[in-house]
């Protein structure tokens, strides 16, 4: 039976993992490597980096901080931010990244989707959509890496769910903007809405801040990951318990096992 | 120690393979000549994206008989074991076939998403060298096409159905999951393949 993953998102900024509070006054966390290596040993099942100043300032991921982790780590990883073409992805996934998560530039031209799917499979291609309550439904955000530019994009969160589907996305992560950094648990309604119109695997995002709520996203919403940073990062939820209570509620889950250290023996 | 080599598929996941073995403290170059691929001990067949783009790549580097003749263990990845069965149905691909079946696209319903991606369990179907250690472990999916269950499955995983994770038929092995990123569980794969004598 396939588990529910768990991923550590790391938001990166010249090479170094850091935190922000409301999207400014970002605390340098540690290095890239250190904290991947760290998570991969707590038993993260795939990790999320997600490059916050490549976006705004209009340049790609550096490639080699996505060499050194793809090199170093034996769990899958996606990178983010800074996406916006076919051959930026290329350089990307060719570096070794598993994956790669394209948010604003897929709202600017969604053709975009089609074109990566094309080149690379759905497989690789996840969809992150930041989306906040309106007065009917859900409203897809915008720039959202940016507080000076961040703004609703005018599309409805549920039909552009459906849409990125067609194109060919193969993952859709769902950042619920009422819930992030509240720490007050995910938000299940609009998660539940969304996985009705979502037929691909689902990442529920924004709010986790207690091992209740991720029980909770996945028996209620029966998402395929949950998301979060700021409990991983601080240590409050650590993983193996948090794996340990999910699987003892009957989640599934690939259970936490220490890391093997091996070579090969020389005949 | 095994002279491995990895064949140039084309596939972007060639430099984490390479890494997986080097953390086993294995040397494996990437090459596309024949005589390299002759001479190694255990020819590893790496491969993300689609398998009519494997295929083409191998016709290209005239690899296509020269990975049919070989008689060292040889392991397919993900794409790279699809390819070795007969034929694959996305877009309607003749592969290698050194092992008999065919590839099919998985089928999705509720609670069955398509791509299948993450971590599922490995169930044993037969005892073989390759799959020891690996029942009941769990290893890293992503793929949208799969093999069934027949009498060259070593190791099966379910989603909606049951599949073929790992795969034999004489020298020829393959693996739809990505030892490369399956943790623990990916790295025994790799010590498993390394240990088949020539």
């Amino acid at each position: 039976m396939l588990a529910k993953r768990l991923i550590p998102c790391l938001d990166v900024r010249d090479g170094q993992v850091v935190k922000g509070v409301r999207f400014r006054d970002h605390v340098v966390m540690g290095e890239i490597l250190d904290l991947a290596l760290r998570y991969r040993a707590e038993g993260a099942d795939e990790l999320v980096f997600y490059d916050i100043t490549a976006s705004p300032q209009e340049r790609s991921v550096d490639r080699q901080w996505v060499e050194k982790v793809a090199r170093s780590i034996d769990i899958p990883f996606c990178v983010a931010g800074g996406i916006r073409s076919v051959e930026q992805a290329r350089a990307v996934l060719h570096a070794g990244a598993d994956k790669i998560s394209v948010n604003t530039p897929a709202l600017q031209r969604p053709e975009l989707i089609d074109e990566l799917a094309r080149e690379f499979g759905s497989q690789c291609v996840v969809i992150g959509i930041d989306s906040l309550a309106a007065e009917d439904g859900w409203r897809v955000h915008q720039f959202t890496g940016d507080p000076e530019r961040s703004r609703e994009s005018g599309r409805d969160t549920l039909q552009w769910v459906g849409e990125v589907q067609q194109r060919g996305a193969g993952e859709i992560v769902l950042n619920c903007m009422n819930s992030d950094g509240v720490r007050q648990g995910y938000d299940t309604e609009q998660l539940g809405a969304v996985r009705e119109r979502c037929q691909v695997p689902l990442v529920a995002s924004g709010g986790a801040g207690a091992a209740a709520h991720f029980l909770s996203v996945f028996r209620d919403c029966d998402v395929d990951a949950a998301l979060a940073a700021s409990v991983f990062h601080s240590g409050s939820v650590p993983i193996p318990r948090l794996k340990a209570e999910l699987a003892a509620a009957g989640i599934p889950i690939r259970p936490h096992e220490p890391q093997q250290t091996s070579a090969i023996q020389t005949h | 120690m095994p002279n491995l080599v990895l064949v140039d598929s084309g596939g972007s996941n060639l430099g984490s393979v390479q890494a997986a073995l080097e953390r086993l403290g294995v040397d494996a170059p990437v090459t596309g000549d024949a005589e390299r691929i002759r001479a190694a001990s255990h020819v590893l067949l790496p491969g993300v994206g689609a398998a009519a783009v494997a295929m083409a790549r191998l016709r290209e580097q005239g690899l296509v008989e020269v990975i049919r003749e070989l008689r060292q263990p040889v392991l397919g990845v993900c794409v790279g074991m699809q390819i070795l069965f007969e034929h694959s149905e996305e877009s309607d691909t003749p592969c290698l076939g050194v092992i008999p079946g065919s590839v099919r696209r998985l089928q999705a319903s509720p609670g069955v998403r398509v791509p299948h991606m993450g971590w599922n369990q490995l169930q044993q179907r037969i005892e073989h060298p390759l799959a020891q250690g690996l029942h009941d472990a769990h290893a890293y999916f992503v793929h949208s096409f799969a093999a069934a269950v027949t009498e060259s499955t070593l190791l099966s995983a379910d989603h909606g159905q049951s599949f073929a994770a790992l795969v034999v038929r004489g020298n020829y092995h393959g693996a739809q999951f990505h030892p490369e990123r399956s943790a623990n569980a990916g790295a025994r794969l790799l010590e498993n393949f390394l240990g088949l004598g020539g």
